[in-house]
């Protein structure tokens, strides 16, 4: 990585934990993830001597962390959208978008600076939930890690989509509030484009971002899925720089 | 022709900007030595801003070229703007952070050396009389500050061209006069663009002035020229006793005309100044003067008379 992007990073990381924003979206996201553990738990604790009996049990892992991480996957889906609106659209709005465009530096730099920021921030949101599902070594050193290494490797790329998709919104207006619900709607509306098609080779199922996290939240690195969500990523990363090129072009 | 790469530090050629079917800028030429300071006059929607954002690379022409020290700004975007510092009409400032932190991230963004970033930014900050403000935040900082950080990031990184965008505006006297002694300044190592439409701010800095009306270059010359034309050629009158109009017309007086009972316009022919015969008249006919002063053109004035010399 060069040396523009990782200070472009570090400036979008410290403004956005200038702003009272991220830390609200940050204690909140935290305390409802951290209420689902707990009921979860609960669950866990409740049917503990049934579920003994089975053959092969699952673990606290599976019935406290996977659930846990499908919610997370999904209110990351309401949150990203809160913390990317600002990357382009607040620029404009406060008219300081000419010192990056007069800065030595391509717009591509800006764009993967700017996405490596909101990246770092929401790595540490997964991070501090991913300590939350540790904690269950306190009762019980029976933990599958595989389990979670494969959610919170799922978390971390479809927060990536989700972070690409917003940026790219952000690229679009010049109102922040604008870029959050266009971002949400879409991601809103990529979530549900599968609920209609009854059978399931169809071709919707494969836009639905959250399918694709599935496999991950079952512990399981699906190639396609990886592919799926990377290219995702990559295709809203390759917009976003074209249409700050545009800009430039079009004034 | 080397020597001419190295001294010319702007060169812009037949440099227009289309929106839609309106033309903001069309076919203008820039050239700029190094050590000049080339005041950019006009009026509201001259186009003023619309060329400068493309001399910075934050707007694409739509046809001409430019150059920045020989190195082609469409071409290779990054070298060319490693040597250019601007500062835009709003200055860019990030307000959720202080004064050192954004002067450090500018300086960075233009690949100031890390080792060298301490002292870049005490000179940028000593220069433009930032040094007691380093530790507050930017959105707390007054108008006229603000405009000086927005100026120290223009000149942090030593570019060889330094083009400001009305850098005076919103400031006080004081601080005017101070930004003006620092252009001057900045005007002996480095190549000034100022962009204005004060013109005794041009008066006062340049050395060179492009005078811009409807997106064309409408005057490009010397300030001496530019001050010969805003000399003017009238004079105001005042007149206790006045005379009847016709006895006011001595020689190289070709127009009187009176605007209130004691009160005359007179035009004279340019070269002829009539100020001497007229007092001596005065004072010989005893027409009570008490006021005589020459008319200088406004800014308009020089506007319409280049305007209408088109």
């Amino acid at each position: 990585m060069n040396a523009m992007i990782f200070t472009l990073a570090a400036k979008e990381l410290k403004s956005l934990f200038a702003s009272p924003l991220a830390w609200i979206v940050l204690a909140i996201l935290q305390l409802i993830l951290a209420w689902i553990f707990l009921s979860r738990l609960d669950t866990f604790l409740l049917l503990q001597p049934q579920l003994v009996q089975l053959n092969q049990p699952p673990g606290a892992t599976e019935v406290v962390t996977a659930p846990l991480f499908g919610s997370a996957a999904v209110l990351m889906m309401m949150a990203v959208p809160l913390l990317s609106m600002r990357l382009i659209a607040e620029e404009r709005r406060n008219q300081t978008m000419p010192l990056l465009l007069s800065a030595p530096l391509s717009m591509t730099e800006i764009i993967i600076g700017k996405f490596i920021g909101l990246m770092l921030f929401l790595a540490a949101l997964i991070g501090l939930s991913g300590l939350m599902a540790l904690s269950l070594y306190a009762g019980t050193a029976a933990l599958d890690l595989g389990l979670l290494a494969g959610n919170l490797l799922g978390l971390l790329l479809i927060s990536a989509c989700y972070a690409a998709l917003g940026l790219y919104v952000s690229c679009l207006t010049s109102h922040p509030a604008l870029a959050a619900i266009g971002a949400l709607g879409a991601l809103l509306g990529l979530w549900v484009i599968n609920v209609a098609p009854g059978t399931p080779e169809s071709l919707f199922h494969w836009f639905s971002l959250l399918k694709h996290f599935e496999s991950f939240n079952r512990g399981l690195i699906d190639s396609a899925d990886l592919a799926f969500l990377l290219l995702f990523t990559l295709t809203f990363l390759a917009l976003a720089i074209q249409r700050l090129d545009a800009d430039r072009l079009r004034g | 022709m080397t020597q001419e790469i190295s001294t010319t530090t702007v060169f812009a050629q037949q440099l227009s900007r289309w929106f839609g079917a309106r033309g903001a800028v069309l076919e203008i030429n820039l050239e700029l030595k190094k050590g000049e300071v080339l005041g950019f006059l006009g009026p509201n929607g001259a186009g003023k801003t619309t060329t400068m954002r493309m001399l910075t690379g934050n707007l694409a022409p739509s046809a001409g070229s430019i150059s920045i020290c020989g190195i082609d700004l469409l071409d290779k975007p990054k070298a060319a703007k490693q040597l250019i510092g601007y500062l835009p009409e709003d200055p860019p400032l990030y307000r959720e952070l202080n004064v050192d932190e954004y002067l450090t991230l500018a300086a960075r963004l233009h690949r100031v050396a890390k080792s060298a970033l301490k002292n870049t930014l005490e000179q940028a900050k000593r220069r433009c009389g930032l040094n007691e403000v380093g530790k507050q935040l930017i959105g707390s900082l007054s108008r006229g500050y603000q405009q000086r950080v927005g100026i120290a990031q223009a000149i942090i990184h030593n570019p060889e061209v330094v083009i400001l965008d009305e850098p005076t505006v919103g400031l006080d006297p004081i601080q005017m006069r101070e930004i003006r002694t620092l252009i001057r300044e900045l005007g002996g190592t480095h190549s000034v663009i100022l962009c204005t439409h004060i013109l005794p701010e041009v008066e006062s800095v340049c050395d060179r002035v492009v005078i811009m009306h409807q997106g064309k270059s409408v005057y490009s010359g010397s300030i001496e020229a530019l001050r010969q034309m805003r000399e003017g050629h009238s004079l105001q009158l005042g007149l206790r006793n006045p005379p009847p109009s016709a006895q006011l017309q001595v020689a190289g007086v070709s127009a009187v005309e009176k605007i209130a009972d004691t009160l005359f316009n007179i035009q004279y022919t340019l070269g002829a100044d009539p100020s001497e015969a007229l007092v001596k008249a005065a004072a010989a006919q005893d027409w009570g003067l008490y006021q005589i002063n020459r008319q200088q053109a406004s800014l308009e004035d020089v506007f319409v008379q280049l305007t209408q010399q088109e």
